[in-house]
């Protein structure tokens, strides 16, 4: 039980280390790719400057607008924050180390995504702003549409298991990754994963240069902070998810399991954040036409024939 | 002056021509006193009448005049409008003027040009000149609680004669009242179809609003249904200020109407000083600064570049070409010692003369820039999101273009071949080797397409002039050559007191009005001066080309969502100090 304990805390600060740790990364990376340093004064190479950038978060003056909706105003980011903490918990790091296996443990990553949407929603609801109402908008028909993707693009990878459970899904991975027979539903699940956590290039519900910070436009000091993290917690787990689904999670040679788990994690969370540096964004209905035109149609196609091979081969 | 004596006496040959009589100017341009009652006649005449018309209106601006002294060939009038049209078909420009006297009442020519529109309420908030039948006549550059019109000459120049600024609770209750938003004002209504329509207000602080400028939105959802620039937010008073400084001091004021155009702006400047003082510069002088002009051409185009693919989510690109636009300003540096506002031409020549090495430096940047655009063109041209984002948004037809006033590359854009340096070149603009290029649609990445390719025409043009720099002198020997030569001012007491009198008071130019006009980096760039014999000039009219620009934005995004009106802002390339001066 104690051990348990243990455990569970040593992934939660694992994570929260990770998520904050992450936005110096991402700054130091996109510097690198755009020619530039990013944050390097805060201890040596920069590294204490996620610590920096929270002393001044958490002694900002916590300052509802006054025309806000308060309650919803102060729920929204808490929302996001329990929503992708409690993803974690269903994903096996290493052939011992998770902090607990369910059997519908790729049922409950999507009901927690799905509840992510209403963060911000809300907040964008809450705010009673024009621009934060137009990034709830936004938001609202963004993930919703990709919500349904994201699962259709994972119907492969469970009949190859046979398995909603994470684990087993992992474990069937072991001679060959799903990324190569459902390769379709990677891309499909990639894409969706990005419009999930709305990172540039489907960063639509903020899109600085149209809505000037979208849903959080109202939002300062630690509750802003919390969209924040969210978003990298967001970023960690949806590469965690792609690792654990398409991967082969914590399999490779050499090297421990835990350690093989991590650079395929940072590999992707680098490619989140190259995305980032190199890609424009679509414009909404643009974004929308993507989906349910391309998408659906391949992870439809890929579902059904995934299922005929199988059976075929029974 | 006979090319514009054959003009005028083609029009007064010419069927149906109003009468008008014409008035000599420094520039050559043909100027035209009509009858107030006969100027919309007029003006139609020359727009849709005469053969090779006049299109575009490319200028309309007022002289308050009842102080000028040397005036003795014109009409007597108190306020002169000055209306200033130009043609394609002929490369030329014709100036009609109509004098106003008593009430300043002129008829208003909105339904000849759409773009007479802002033209006519900047007169009326100026000069108070009240245009009759205009649709919506109100204060566009000034705040609406002003008092009196700037450019009238009874108003003051100066905070120092203003009196001390108060702001007590009622007049504070007064302006923040005037703040508030009513859409009746702004000729929009609150609903369509029985559904309330959402107003949305972008800017004057916005990110992607590229500087103080406020578009309000009437949106229904995302799409926009009406949009209405308003504009003033950057408005310093520059053609005011130009009435208070020596025709030498106000170089550095013209530095900072474009800002991105650095010495671009001192161009047009000092040229038409140059006509007015009739000095011929030399050909070293001619050539470096078409060369340093060229230069800022590309670095305004690269910051444009840069935000313009920022605005449809690419972030990288604007940090590379900071590193260009770097290496830029470092040559400006060296050779003018400034970066953004050089303020580098004089009257007759430029400040100093290159320095030693200078070719090295510019042989660096022309090795170092054809490989960055080609990869500008991969990332950003080619790439198929940008494509997919700017294809088609925000479209207009040449006509429409030139019926709006839009000129520069936002003209050749929409597919017309035209190109000051090459149709009327100017500062031996003619002896060079470069291409124009132009664009089919004129959307969004036509307008931005054009100006990647003019970088690659700048850098021809600038490799041209390194190495064909001709030797002699960095300034014209002539009297009014600010500051003058000084090499006989020690042997001859004369030229010492001329000297002497030249830079402590600034030269005294001789009476009489010009133009001078140039390829500025986004559009055409004009000033029209008169000067009525003194050491400042009487009025300097300063024509920018983005003013006409915003003015067409809510033509181009009526129908299209926010996302398209950030690239449709992006495309135009504004800066606001060049829209309010």
């Amino acid at each position: 039980m104690l051990l348990k304990i243990a455990e569970i805390l040593f992934i939660f600060g694992v994570l929260i280390l990770g998520a904050a740790a992450l936005t110096w990364v991402e700054r130091r990376l996109l510097g690198l790719w755009q020619d530039r340093y990013g944050p390097n004064r805060a201890g040596p190479l920069g590294i204490l400057q996620p610590v920096a950038d929270m002393v001044k978060i958490l002694t900002k003056e916590d300052w509802i607008p006054p025309f806000a909706d308060r309650v919803l105003y102060v729920i929204a980011p808490a929302i996001i924050i329990i929503a992708t903490f409690m993803v974690f918990a269903v994903i096996p790091l290493s052939p011992s180390l998770g902090v607990i296996e369910l059997n519908i443990g790729l049922l409950f990553f999507l009901a927690m995504a799905s509840l992510s949407v209403y963060s911000v929603v809300l907040a964008g609801w809450a705010s009673n702003s024009k621009y934060a109402l137009l990034g709830g908008v936004r938001a609202a028909s963004q993930m919703i549409s990709y919500e349904v993707f994201m699962a259709l693009s994972l119907a492969g990878v469970i009949m190859m298991a046979g398995s909603f459970n994470l684990r087993t899904i992992v474990e069937a991975q072991q001679g060959l990754w799903f990324v190569v027979p459902q390769f379709f539903g990677f891309v499909a699940f990639f894409v969706a994963g990005l419009a999930e956590s709305h990172r540039l290039p489907l960063d639509l519900p903020e899109s600085e240069h149209e809505l000037t910070a979208g849903f959080h436009t109202e939002y300062s000091g630690m509750k802003f902070g919390m969209f924040f993290l969210g978003e990298y917690v967001g970023v960690i787990v949806t590469s965690a998810m792609i690792v654990t689904l398409f991967m082969g999670g914590w399999h490779g040679p050499w090297l421990p399991p835990l350690v093989w788990f991590g650079l395929k994690m940072a590999f992707f969370v680098a490619l989140f954040v190259l995305l980032r540096a190199a890609i424009p964004r679509p414009r909404y209905d643009q974004l929308m036409a993507f989906g349910w035109k391309l998408l659906l149609p391949l992870t439809l196609a890929n579902a059904v024939i995934t299922g005929g091979v199988l059976l075929a081969g029974s | 002056m006979s090319e514009a004596l054959a003009a005028t006496q083609a029009l007064e040959q010419a069927p149906g021509a109003p009468d008008f009589r014409s008035q000599p100017t420094a520039d050559a341009v043909p100027t035209l006193w009509v009858a107030a009652d006969q100027l919309r006649a007029m003006l139609r005449f020359l727009k849709h009448e005469i053969d090779r018309p006049y299109g575009m209106l490319y200028d309309l601006t007022a002289i308050d005049e009842r102080l000028r002294q040397h005036r003795a060939d014109q009409p007597a009038s108190e306020c002169t409008l000055v209306y200033q049209l130009f043609s394609f078909e002929r490369d030329d420009m014709i100036r009609v003027k109509v004098a106003l006297a008593g009430d300043w009442r002129a008829p208003t020519i909105t339904d000849l040009w759409p773009n007479a529109n802002w033209y006519e309420r900047e007169v009326f908030d100026l000069f108070g000149v009240d245009f009759e039948g205009h649709p919506h006549l109100t204060r566009i550059i000034m705040s609406p609680t002003w008092q009196g019109h700037p450019l009238r000459k009874e108003h003051p120049a100066r905070a120092t004669e203003m009196g001390p600024y108060e702001l007590p609770d009622e007049k504070l209750q007064e302006e923040q009242d005037a703040l508030r938003f009513r859409p009746e004002d702004w000729g929009m209504e609150r609903k369509r179809d029985g559904a309330e329509l959402m107003f949305l207000n972008l800017g004057p602080n916005h990110p992607s609003a590229h500087g103080v400028f406020r578009v309000v939105l009437q949106l229904d959802g995302e799409e926009i249904v009406d949009a209405v620039p308003d504009i003033g937010y950057h408005h310093r008073g520059a053609e005011k200020m130009a009435e208070r400084q020596t025709w030498h001091s106000f170089i550095p004021y013209t530095d900072r109407i474009d800002y991105l155009g650095g010495v671009m702006n001192n161009f047009p400047y000092v040229m038409a000083a140059e006509q007015l003082a009739g000095i011929q510069v030399p050909d070293r002088v001619q050539v470096t600064r078409i060369m340093l002009s060229e230069l800022f051409r590309i670095s305004s185009h690269l910051l444009f570049l840069g935000t313009f693919l920022q605005d449809v989510g690419q972030m990288s690109p604007v940090f590379y070409m900071f590193t260009d636009r770097q290496k830029i300003y470092d040559i400006i540096e060296g050779v003018c010692g400034f970066r953004m506002h050089p303020a580098w031409f004089r009257i007759g020549g430029l400040a100093q003369d290159l320095p030693q090495g200078w070719e090295k430096a510019v042989k660096q940047f022309l090795n170092w820039m054809p490989a960055r655009l080609r990869e500008y063109e991969k990332m950003g041209m080619k790439n198929a999101l940008v494509k997919k984002r700017t294809r088609d948004i925000g479209a207009y037809t040449y006509e429409e273009a030139i019926d709006w006033g839009v000129t520069g590359p936002g003209l050749r854009a929409a597919g017309l071949e035209w190109d000051l340096r090459k149709q009327r070149p100017y500062s031996g603009y003619e002896q060079f080797d470069f291409d124009v290029p132009t664009g089919k649609r004129g959307d969004s990445y036509d307008r931005a397409w054009v100006r990647f390719e003019e970088m690659r025409q700048s850098l021809r043009i600038i490799e041209q002039c390194m190495k064909n720099m001709p030797a002699g002198e960095y300034k014209a020997r002539h009297k009014l050559t600010t500051p003058p030569v000084k090499d006989h001012t020690m042997h001859d007491i004369e030229t010492l007191i001329h000297h002497f009198l030249s830079v402590s008071w600034g030269p005294v130019m001789p009476v009489g009005e010009t133009s001078a006009m140039v390829e500025a980096t986004k559009g055409l760039n004009s000033y029209y001066m008169i000067s009525d014999g003194g050491n400042m000039s009487y009025r300097t009219r300063i024509r920018t080309p983005s003013f006409p620009h915003l003015q067409m934005i809510p033509l181009l995004c009526r129908g299209m969502m926010i996302p398209d009106l950030i690239a449709i802002l992006g495309s135009i390339d504004f800066v606001m100090a060049d829209v309010d001066r």
